[in-house]
């Protein structure tokens, strides 16, 4: 079995609501763990991760200037901040959930961690 | 004058009341901005000024105003702008004017209104059908449940008050980034159609609308944060190019990473957020570190706002409760599980919607995240929801009863009944800018 680490290792982020949508920002720490992201973090990747939570469908864009790639996950929040009868109404913590998420240790881990002083 | 310096020390209904203070003093700012109006809250507001038509408007406002008094002698040339208003802005500018005039300070206070379309939503809905964003539904399937309905106005109104002569301006429904660039396109004087200054500003206003999220609340380098009991407020210097920077003198102060964190905090396409003011890139601006407590944004490129205004529908949508008990010891999961389904089978009715979470065990991210083997002890959560009132009643008197009669290692029920509230669904919608007069008044 190969060896996994938390996707948290090489980004940071955060997540809120849009009605009964979630987004989830993450952020690659450098340039190489952003190209990362862009190769492995796909829009279908965290579709199939969160697919117990039923989402619609998941959007992903990119944002280059921030070596951010963002999420839609439509649907997802079992009716959003009002109706839904869940306990994280508003999906705040989805973002630490999919930083949660073991990866495969990427080539080149040592470039994509994060650098101090940020 | 060289850049203009607006600190927001409010980013919801509910946020530290010291934080204004705390942010004035420190801050030396031009304007102090504070954010009330989640996207429900107005419906709560609407029911209040039903009962009493001086009531629907933040409250809190009018405690820290009567705080920041000492602060305005201080400081005369400090302006703000709030929309605390809500559903009644004019009363919430009657109140601010009767704590000025106690504190013998003299300001003219304006009201910015014209986002409540309630009064007229019929007349409307013959040419504007307000069709659900998310689902294309037709309003007319809820029109009879509306309660509130808002449109979120731009930064035109504000900048108009200001230009009045204004120092106090009070606002139903606006965006929360038009509260910043309100007084940055007045200042300058820049003209509606000046995308690229008009994005900057709102890029500055996204970033400091949630207060603390950008300057060390919810960082995911948490253990960064030395002392939360001061984390700071942020303020942004924004220039007549519409650069700016984001500053915090408090906590750990703004940096790269809390700063991108709060950039894309509840974004769509960040390449098209829609404001009322402009269609914002953020993906166009560039970042720069200043120094440990400050970094510098610009080149923002915007693109022409669109013809409509977001409007914001609450309607009455059944009623919801939901308890909790501590259930620990061995197979703690497992005895939760049981205790909120037995709760339910023995209401013995059917509810619209119900759902039993093991906090603990993974329930924020149902089945997405994996339960810990055998936790000490778990909180079960039950919730329901149905269209009469009656059956959600009979749920919050059933759970006290679990406290003796389910599995063993029960405690932690100190709270009392569940409360039942009635539930206000979202029904977001789009309509012309045409079809909406934003107005301005200055109390005399």
């Amino acid at each position: 079995m190969n060896e996994k680490i938390m996707l948290s290792t090489i980004a940071h982020g955060r997540s809120g609501d849009k009605g009964n949508h979630a987004n989830i920002a993450v952020i690659a720490y450098t340039p190489d763990g952003f190209d990362w992201l862009r190769a492995n973090l796909t829009a279908d990747v965290v579709a199939g991760y969160f697919a117990p939570m039923q989402p619609s469908r998941v959007e992903r864009f990119e944002a280059t200037n921030v070596l951010a790639l963002n999420f839609m996950l439509h649907d997802i929040l079992a009716g959003g901040a009002s109706r839904s009868l869940r306990i994280d109404t508003q999906g705040k913590t989805l973002a630490l959930t999919l930083l949660s998420m073991p990866i495969d240790i990427p080539n080149g881990l040592e470039r994509m961690t994060r650098q101090l002083p940020v | 004058m060289s850049t203009l310096r607006i600190g927001n020390a409010c980013g919801f209904w509910g946020d530290s009341i010291d934080a204004p203070i705390r942010l004035a003093e420190r801050g030396r700012l031009d304007y102090l901005t504070l954010e009330y109006l989640a996207e429900l809250t107005m419906s709560i507001l609407a029911l209040q000024k039903q009962r009493n038509p001086e009531a629907g408007y933040a409250g809190d406002f009018l405690d820290v105003l009567e705080r920041l008094t000492s602060i305005l002698t201080k400081q005369p040339d400090l302006k703000i702008i709030t929309n605390a208003g809500g559903m009644n802005p004019l009363s919430c500018a009657r109140k601010a004017k009767a704590i000025l005039d106690k504190a013998g300070l003299i300001k003219k206070i304006a009201v910015v209104s014209g986002d409540d379309l309630l009064p007229q939503l019929d007349t409307l809905l013959k040419l504007h059908p307000l069709t659900n964003l998310d689902t294309g539904a037709d309003l007319a399937s809820i029109r009879q449940r509306v309660v509130s309905a808002n449109a979120y106005l731009g930064a035109q109104p504000i900048a108009e008050a200001l230009a009045s002569g204004a120092s106090i301006v009070i606002t139903g429904r606006v965006a929360d980034a038009s509260l910043t660039v309100g007084p940055a396109a007045y200042a300058f004087g820049w003209d509606w159609s000046d995308w690229d200054r008009l994005c900057g500003a709102s890029v500055a206003g996204h970033l400091i609308e949630c207060g603390a999220q950008v300057c060390g609340g919810l960082w995911c380098n948490w253990r960064d944060v030395q002392d939360y009991s001061d984390i700071g407020y942020p303020y942004t210097d924004i220039a007549d190019d519409g650069s700016f920077t984001i500053t915090s003198d408090a906590g750990p102060g703004v940096n790269r990473e809390t700063l991108i964190e709060q950039l894309l905090y509840e974004v769509g396409d960040p390449a098209r957020y829609l404001t009322p003011d402009v269609v914002a890139d953020f993906t166009s601006v560039s970042l720069e570190h200043v120094n440990t407590r400050t970094m510098r944004m610009q080149s923002a490129k915007g693109k022409p706002a669109t013809d409509t205004y977001k409007v914001s529908i609450a309607y009455r949508d059944g009623y919801s409760a939901s308890g909790t008990l501590v259930i620990a010891g061995p197979d703690a999961v497992a005895k939760a599980k049981r205790a909120g389904a037995a709760l339910l089978q023995r209401i013995g009715c059917m509810f619209d919607c119900s759902n039993i979470e093991c906090l603990g065990a993974g329930a924020c991210a149902p089945g997405v995240v994996t339960a810990p083997a055998n936790p000490p002890e778990v909180v079960l959560r039950v919730a329901v929801h149905d269209s009469q009132k009656a059956k959600v009643e009979r749920f919050a008197k059933e759970f006290a009863p679990l406290v003796t009669s389910g599995p063993p290692g029960v405690t932690g029920y100190t709270t009392g009944r569940p409360a039942v509230r009635e539930v206000f669904a979202y029904w977001p919608a789009l309509i012309a800018k045409s079809a909406v007069q934003s107005r301005v008044e200055m109390l005399s």
